[in-house]
Parts: C-alpha cells; sequence; structure tokens
C-alpha cells in the first residue's frame, strides 16, 4: 500500500529529451493510466518509476520514500510487460513463484501465494504448463498472476494488452479492473490505446511529447479537455474541428463557421466566451456524437442546418456520416433510422451547448471553467 | 534435366489436362534420382571403412570383389579393442575433447552474456574481433606456436611441448571464437523484457544468467558444445606438430603414424581404427542433428 | 496531515543526500564486471592468436637456426624456389577449383532436397551430411584405401568396364584431381546445409507470386532464389575459401605433397619445411602467404555482416 510521487522527473538521452519535467502525485490504491502516442515518454516514465531506467533529474517517491538510486529489485513493485516476458522454461507455477524464490520465502507460503493468485485469475488448472502451451489471454493472466503473489506496493502495466486481439483485450481489459478492485494495491497502468485508458483509469494522465497535457477523471478529459490534443486523443471518432470567428451581432454572440453559416452562441456558453477577442480566427471543436439529425423540436443551443453527406458508414446502432465545411472533413453521428445516404443532402443539428473554443495556434482550450 | 520436364507445364504450349500433376511427378523423379546418385557418392567412403574393417588381412589382399565382405570377421575390431596403445589414443582424445569442450564453456558463455547484454567500451569491436579470430586458420599459427611453447617451456622448465595437456591450450583457440559468436546470436535473440522481468523479480546478473540465459539459450548451448567437441575431436595440425610419443597422442595422429608402418598398411586395422575414431562425432550427429545443423548454419544466420 | 509533513520533510531531506548515485555507480560496475566476463576470452586471443600471428612475422625475418636476422631474406629465397612457385600455384589451383565444384554440387544438391516432400528432407539431409561430420583425418584414410595403387576398389571397378587403372595418386595430374575430388567430397555437404536453411527461408509467396507472373523453374531460381540468397552464397564462399586454402589434413594424409611435390599446398609445406625441415622462420615465411587471402576474404565477410547489421 503506497502511492507514487514524481516530482519533476527528467529523463535525457544523449541528445533527445525523452521525459521533460514530470510532475504527478498517484494516492495508495488509486489506477492511474498514461496515455499517448508512441513516443510521448509515457513508457519510459514507467520504466524510470519501475528502476529499469536511471532517471536524469528529479525524484521519484514510492511510499515517501525516494527511490530514485534503489534498484528495481528493492522497489517493491511489479510490472507486466507487453509481451509478457514469462520465462520460456519454466511453468506457469515457477513463473509466479521465481521472485519470491529468489528472496527465500518459506515453501509453504509460496505455495499458498500462488495458489491464491491462479484463483484470482482462474488459472489453476494451467499452473503445470509451459507458457508455450498457453494462449494469448492466459498468458497475460499469468504475467498479471507473477505481479500479484508478489504482493507489492505498486503494480506496474506496460501496454499489457496491446498483443491480444480485440475482443480479448476487452475481455481482459475487465479483467484486469475486477483485480484490481480485489487486491486494491497502487496502479501505474501505460497504454495508447484511449478506450483502455478511459475504461481502466480512476485518472488519466494524458502525455505528449514527454509533457503532461491535462490529468483527471476519464469524464473530464471527455468533456472538458484542456488542449486540441487531449480533445482531439480522447474520443473516437475524433472531435471535429472547424475554423471559425466570434461575431456580436446586435448583442447577440454568434459563432460564424462560413461565409453563409453562423450559430447563435448558447448563452452559458456566451458568459464563457466574454473575454475573447471577437473576429479573430478561431477553432470550433464539436464530438461527432453532437451533430445527429435535425429533428422538429430541438432544444434551446440545437441549431439545424442543411449539408450534402461525402461518406455514411453505418455502425449499426448508429450511423456515422462526413461531410466538408470550410474545407474540414466532419463527422458526425445519426439515427440509422433518418435515411442517411452517400451523396445525399441531409439536414443536420449541432449542439452548440457542447462546443469548445480553441486557440488556432496554440490549440488551447478557450473559457475553460 | 528436370528444367525440361518441368518446361512441359509452360504457358505457351497447349498443354493436355494433367500434364502439370505428370511434369511433377518427373521433376521429382529426377530429383530423387540426383540424390541417390551424390548419397552413393558422399557414403562411399564410409561404407567401404565398414566393409574393410570386418575383413580379414587375407580376403583385403585376395583379389575378390572390394565392395563385398565374403567372410565376414571381427579380428580388426578385437584386436583394436585389445590393444594399449588405440585405447590410450582414444582416452587422450576424449580427455582433451571433454576438457576443451568445458573450458570452453567457461570461457565462452560468460563473454558472449557480457557482449550481448552489457554494451561497454570496446564491446562491439571486441565481438567483431571475435569472428575474425574465427576466420583465423590453424595451418596459419602453428610455426609460431610451436616456437613460443617451446621458449616457454626453456623458461619456465615446464614442458609443454609433447605433452597432451598443451593440446587443452590450443583447441579452444578453434572453438571458443565460433562458440561465442554463436552464444552472442542466441543470447541477443531472448528478448530483454525477460531480463527486466528477472531484474524485478530480484535476480542478480549471475542468476539471470544461470536461471534465465543458459536455460532459454540450452539449444544454442548444446549446439556450441557439440561444435566444440567435433571440432577437438577432428582437429589433426596441432597434435601432429605439438605431440610425438606415442602415449601423449590422440586419435587422428595415432592412427596416421602408428597404424601406418612404413610401407606396410594393415588395411583392415586402419578402416577400423578410422571408424571406431569416427563414430563418437557420427553418433552424436546421428542423436543430435538438428543442434547439430543449428550450430552450422548459426554463425551464418546469425551474424 | 502531521504525516504528510514529515513526509515531505523526508523527502526534502532525501533530495538534498541523493547525488550520492548508488545506481550510476553500479552501472559503472557492471561495466567492470562486463569486462571482467570478457577477460578470459580476451587474453586467449590475445596470448594464443594475435600474439603468434605477429610473432609470425618477426620468425620470417630470421635465419635457419634463429640467432640472425635477414629481413626478407627468407622472401628472396622463396621467390627463387620452382618448389615455391608451384605450391602458389597449385594452392590457388586447389582452393579455387574445390571451392568452385563445392559451391555447385551444394546448391544443386540443396534444391533437390528442397524439391522432396518435406517429411522425407530430414532423412535425405542427414544421409548427405555424413561427409562432413566424419573427421576428416579419419576420412581422407578411407580415401587413401580407396585410391590404392594396388588394391583400390574403383580401379577394380573400372577394370569391369575395361578402363585403367589409373594411378590415382602416383601421377601429377591426377592426384591434384584426387586431392580436390576428396575436398569436395568433405565440403560440400556444409554448403548444401547452408542453402537449405538460407532456400527454407525464402517465404513462399514469393514463389507462388513468380509462377503467378509467368515465372518458369529457371526464372523463378534466377530472379527469386539467388538474389535472396546471395548473402549466404557469399559469405559461405568466402569462408570455405579460407578454409579450403589454408587445408592441411587432405593432402597430408592423401600424398603428403607428392608425387614430386605436385600436390602441396602452403599448409603442408609449411609444415614439411618447418616442422620436418626445422627451418621454422622459412615455414613461416611460406605461412604468411595465406594471410592476403585470408585478409581479403575477411574484408568482404565483415563488409556483409555489417550491412546485415545495419539493416536490422
Amino acid at each position: 500500500m503506497a502511492e507514487v510521487n514524481l516530482r519533476k522527473v527528467v529523463k535525457r538521452y544523449e541528445d533527445v529529451e525523452a521525459v521533460r519535467g514530470i510532475d504527478l502525485d498517484i494516492a495508495d490504491e488509486e489506477f492511474v493510466v498514461l496515455v499517448g502516442p508512441s513516443g510521448c515518454g509515457k513508457s519510459t516514465t514507467l520504466r524510470m518509476i519501475a528502476g529499469l531506467e536511471d532517471i536524469t533529474d528529479g525524484d521519484i517517491m514510492i511510499g515517501g520514500d525516494v527511490v530514485n538510486d534503489v534498484p528495481p529489485k528493492d522497489r517493491d513493485i511489479a510490472m507486466v510487460f507487453q509481451n509478457y516476458a514469462l520465462y520460456p522454461h519454466m511453468t506457469v507455477e515457477e513463473n509466479m513463484s521465481f521472485g519470491l524464490r529468489l528472496k527465500h520465502y518459506p515453501k509453504s507460503e509460496i505455495k499458498a501465494r500462488v495458489t491464491e493468485a491462479a484463483r484470482l485469475l482462474d488459472i489453476t488448472d494451467l499452473i503445470d504448463r509451459k507458457p508455450k502451451q498457453l494462449s494469448g489471454g492466459q498468458r497475460q493472466r499469468v504475467a498479471m498472476g507473477r505481479a500479484i503473489v508478489r504482493n507489492p506496493k505498486v503494480f506496474l502495466f506496460d501496454e499489457p494488452l496491446s498483443n491480444l486481439d480485440a475482443k480479448l483485450r476487452v475481455q481482459m481489459r475487465i479483467e484486469i479492473k475486477k483485480v484490481h478492485q480485489k487486491v486494491r494495491t497502487t496502479t501505474v497502468y501505460v497504454t495508447h490505446d484511449q478506450v483502455e485508458a478511459m475504461t481502466l483509469a480512476d485518472r488519466v494522465v494524458v502525455m505528449n511529447k514527454g509533457r503532461i497535457e491535462q490529468m483527471g477523471t476519464p469524464n473530464e478529459l471527455y468533456h472538458n479537455p484542456a488542449t486540441r490534443f487531449v480533445a482531439g486523443f480522447i474520443g473516437s471518432p475524433a472531435m471535429n474541428f472547424v475554423p471559425c470567428r466570434l461575431e456580436e451581432l446586435d448583442g447577440k454572440l454568434n459563432v460564424r463557421l462560413t461565409d453563409r453559416l453562423a450559430f447563435p452562441v448558447p448563452g452559458q456558453r456566451a458568459v464563457r466566451y466574454h473575454n475573447i477577442p471577437r473576429n479573430e480566427p478561431l477553432l470550433m471543436g464539436i464530438r461527432p456524437e453532437h451533430i445527429t439529425e435535425a429533428r422538429p423540436h430541438d432544444e434551446p443551443g440545437v441549431e439545424a442546418f442543411d449539408t450534402v453527406l461525402d461518406v455514411t458508414e453505418p455502425m449499426g446502432m448508429e450511423t456515422l456520416v462526413y461531410f466538408t465545411l470550410e474545407g474540414a472533413q466532419i463527422c458526425g453521428r445519426v439515427n440509422p433510422n433518418w435515411g442517411a445516404r452517400d451523396g445525399a443532402p441531409m439536414r443536420l443539428a449541432v449542439d452548440l451547448n457542447n462546443m469548445h473554443l480553441l486557440n488556432e495556434a496554440s490549440g488551447v482550450v478557450l473559457g475553460r471553467p | 534435366m528436370s528444367t525440361l520436364a518441368i518446361d512441359k507445364s509452360g504457358p505457351t504450349r497447349k498443354v493436355k489436362y494433367g500434364s502439370m500433376r505428370r511434369s511433377r511427378a518427373w521433376a521429382l523423379r529426377w530429383s530423387y534420382f540426383f540424390l541417390i546418385v551424390f548419397a552413393i557418392f558422399s557414403l562411399t567412403p564410409p561404407f567401404y571403412m565398414l566393409i574393410t574393417s570386418l575383413k580379414s588381412s587375407a580376403e583385403i589382399s585376395a583379389a575378390t570383389n572390394p565392395w563385398w565382405v565374403f567372410h565376414p570377421t571381427l579380428s580388426n575390431y578385437i584386436e583394436l579393442l585389445g590393444s594399449n596403445q588405440y585405447i590410450r589414443f582414444f582416452l587422450n582424445s576424449a580427455m582433451v575433447s571433454v576438457v576443451v569442450v568445458i573450458i570452453t564453456m567457461l570461457i565462452s558463455i560468460p563473454a558472449a552474456f557480457a557482449l550481448a547484454r552489457m554494451k561497454f567500451w570496446g564491446s562491439a569491436m571486441l565481438a567483431t574481433g571475435v569472428f575474425l579470430t574465427y576466420l583465423i586458420p590453424d595451418s596459419l599459427l602453428f610455426l609460431p606456436l610451436f616456437k613460443m611453447f617451446s621458449f616457454f617451456s626453456d623458461w619456465t622448465g615446464i614442458p609443454l611441448v609433447n605433452h597432451w595437456y598443451v593440446l587443452l591450450l590450443v583447441y579452444p583457440t578453434l572453438t571458443v571464437p565460433f562458440c561465442t559468436w554463436i552464444m552472442i546470436g542466441y543470447f541477443a535473440s531472448i528478448p530483454k523484457e525477460l531480463d527486466e522481468a528477472a531484474i524485478i523479480d530480484g535476480a542478480s546478473w549471475l542468476q539471470t544468467l544461470t536461471r534465465i540465459f543458459i536455460p532459454v539459450a540450452l539449444p544454442g548451448l548444446i549446439a556450441a558444445t557439440i561444435f566444440a567437441f567435433t571440432v577437438s575431436w577432428a582437429q589433426f595440425l596441432y597434435p601432429l606438430v605439438f605431440t610425438t610419443s606415442t602415449d601423449q597422442l590422440v586419435l587422428p595422429v595415432g592412427i596416421v603414424t602408428t597404424l601406418i608402418k612404413g610401407d606396410v598398411f594393415n588395411w583392415g586395422q586402419i578402416m577400423t581404427g578410422a571408424l571406431l575414431g569416427a563414430a563418437p562425432p557420427l553418433i552424436i550427429y546421428a542423436f543430435l542433428m538438428d543442434y547439430y545443423i543449428a550450430g552450422l548454419t548459426a554463425g551464418a544466420t546469425k551474424g | 496531515m502531521a504525516d504528510v509533513a514529515f513526509q515531505q520533510n523526508r523527502i526534502a531531506r532525501a533530495t538534498s543526500t541523493r547525488r550520492g548515485s548508488s545506481l550510476r555507480y553500479a552501472l559503472k560496475r557492471k561495466s567492470t564486471a562486463a569486462f571482467l566476463m570478457t577477460l578470459p576470452l580476451i587474453l586467449l586471443i590475445a596470448i594464443l592468436v594475435v600474439y603468434p600471428a605477429f610473432y609470425s612475422l618477426h620468425l620470417a625475418t630470421l635465419n635457419k637456426s634463429m640467432q640472425k636476422f635477414v629481413g626478407l631474406g627468407n622472401f628472396q629465397f622463396l621467390f627463387r624456389r620452382e618448389t615455391f612457385w608451384l605450391v602458389v600455384k597449385q594452392s590457388c589451383i586447389f582452393a579455387i577449383t574445390a571451392v568452385i565444384f563445392k559451391a555447385l554440387i551444394g546448391f544443386i544438391v540443396a534444391h533437390f532436397v528442397h524439391n522432396i516432400p518435406a517429411k522425407g528432407q530430414r532423412k535425405w539431409r542427414g544421409m548427405l551430411l555424413v561427409p562432413w561430420v566424419i573427421p576428416p583425418a579419419m576420412s581422407t584414410l578411407a580415401w587413401l584405401w580407396l585410391f590404392d595403387p594396388s588394391y583400390s576398389a574403383f580401379n577394380y571397378t573400372l577394370s569391369l568396364f575395361g578402363i585403367g587403372p589409373i594411378p590415382w595418386l602416383g601421377e601429377a595430374g591426377w592426384a591434384r584431381f584426387s586431392v580436390i575430388l576428396v575436398n569436395i567430397w568433405y565440403g560440400a555437404p556444409f554448403f548444401m546445409i547452408m542453402y537449405l536453411a538460407a532456400l527454407k527461408s525464402v517465404p513462399d509467396q514469393l514463389y507462388e507470386a513468380a509462377a503467378i507472373d509467368g515465372a518458369n523453374w529457371w526464372q523463378r531460381i534466377w530472379y527469386v532464389t539467388l538474389p535472396m540468397m546471395r548473402n549466404i552464397i557469399a559469405i559461405t564462399t568466402l569462408f570455405s575459401l579460407i578454409v579450403t586454402f589454408a587445408n592441411f589434413d587432405i593432402v597430408r594424409i592423401l600424398t603428403n605433397g607428392g608425387p614430386l611435390d605436385r600436390t602441396h599446398l602452403f599448409a603442408t609445406w609449411a609444415f614439411r619445411v618447418g616442422i620436418e625441415g626445422s627451418d621454422i622462420p622459412l615455414g613461416a615465411s611460406v605461412s604468411l602467404f595465406m594471410f592476403p587471402i585470408l585478409a581479403i576474404a575477411a574484408i568482404f565477410i565483415l563488409r556483409d555482416i555489417s550491412k546485415r547489421g545495419n539493416e536490422a
């Protein structure tokens, strides 16, 4: 049971700075996911916590102790690797107990812990097999079992699900969440998959180019992103961005997308945006689910407009529609029964209560609460 | 020849239905025909060794068909295995080979581990140097080595030349470079996460080597062992140069120098001795063929 | 709360003292450990390979009793001797002819083995590699017996067709042929096994694609197999060139250089001059002539290896 703290942690390889000063506090029992594109420094951060990479500058604390110079084995952590890293010449049981055997735990205790972990992960039947005889999902469970039997202060996961097929990934995601609910060990989990991040995390840390872009609960990140990067990275299909400017007409605030297309900004948002200079080029960010079919009696703030669809993608429970606005491709999600067809005109509605305005150059989301 | 056979299925020709299958069958027949020819070529000498070893001296010098034994006898085997001298050669060979294998493994496994995993100043250069050493043939070094050893004996009074243990010194120069080289390949193919997992599990470098690397790279280790053993067993030039007394000789030199006495060739015994001398590598090969071949091809494909 | 304050205090303290850097120290120790682990290897190579190689350069400049420096005297002496030029010529003929035939036969046999159904391949491969497995000193004795002037089993067989008897080892031309034949017999399986490994690594889709593009058997070999195997062919050939050039066992046992020095190679002649003739400096000078060919081959092999290293 321990918290993990990172203070201005920097990692520099010869000429590149992979991690550029990260501050992060992870509470006891918390499940934190580091997410970002490849090369954003998330894995390096995790490996520094594990002690597999030494840190160039800053401090890492586990359970309040600075562990900068503590070798991995004395940090009381366990790690699950992307390719499982099971020892191919050992059985499942030997794999799980290797760390304990090295530390000369009594045989009975090892046996008890392995049995318990195997039961928890539902791999009791596989205990005498070699990794080669296991499926991907079973190997994943064994790798987790190896982490659990150590009963460490912190679990570290390095993209553990990226070698599994889509169906198994969903299943193991749930499995990991269940295990965490049972053992309640502080967990740091690295992934490039934002869905994994959203579904697993108590708190998501979005990283980009060696820095933390934003951290918060999944819902915070989704509904209230701080930057264009986070807004675009979290959520699938991704948020749409359209060039726009704000206009003041008769004391009413409008957002103008094209010469012919402008929408009134609903009251609540207008209050947020009263400081933003008018008639400057901005970006409007709007999620696909906030562009839907127009209905006769839409709520206030939902504005209808006509467009011609380029492509439609029926997904079953919804249909994704794509159209072009000011050269930008926009995606919307409409009711599958509304008759959206490729190349057909359609009347859509945009929910401006959920719009975001961004500085075009810096990508910062403006007027956040 | 088989080009012709397959060309029948060429697209330009109007082909009858089923000719593709027929041409394939012909290609197969030609393949087997040539394989049989080459197999006969390959196996004639060992087969002839076996034939001759079963003949008595009288039958060998008789003008009968040399390719067949008319009165098989084990007298050559009995005589040879009863001779202290031949047993001595055999034991010398066995002892030298086994000790050289051990020395080779003790040197090359740690070195390969260090070169594959612990980057240090000059490690890349050393790995290349190891490979280059492997290319230096024995016939380039036997004269300076001979001179070096006699100087060494003069200086220290420890006799080296004409003692079997001098071979323990020189054989590793033939075995260690290649074994190190293929072990580097095998170690490097072990995913890095495996040693990281071991580090997190609390293993020291030594434990990582002995409990993870060696067991995981066991096929490579077996291949390297086989290589070291067969090279030591077959080496001819060094023992010919460095040993002369009959009680210090190893098998290949022993057979060539003692069984061939002037112009009198006792072919029955020579062939028996050669066949028995070829037996250990052949037996190893028969049982561990895949490892043997893995070691053979590793040098080129793992590079 | 007090707990938090205490912790922050501890953090601060730890921060101030932390750059003791035992991790970096450990890293330093790790490279020391790595050096120690490679030390036996380094010593072995330095003392028993590198030093003798240079020592032989030194030896080559001494006179027979090794007491006087004669500079290039040994080489001048060699250049004036007919036998030396004979050995140069024979070594080149021997190595080049043998390597070419080993490579060709190896390639052809590998193809045939690759051609037959997979389940029989192991058996054939196993039989065809036997010559490589038998220690050459032993198998050459069998050849010596097969070539025996009075009891040659080959001549017996040929006499059934009214041919012969052939002086396999008694006449210069035939003796050279026999020595090369035995070397091919011994070395071709090595090429076969290397090519077979390379053949297996060519993806089947390439052949299927070529077949669909209308390539016939020969075109498939020329446009798919050979380019894909170029690396292995080059490295195996160079490697074999070195080994064949430096060959000792076969000639030593089969002809011992005869008849009239007509089959001597650098290695066997160096042995004859250096050990049997007790003129070590002259023998060292002879074996030094193997060095250029070795160096050239080694450079090509190294270039190939580093090229592949960069690709990986």
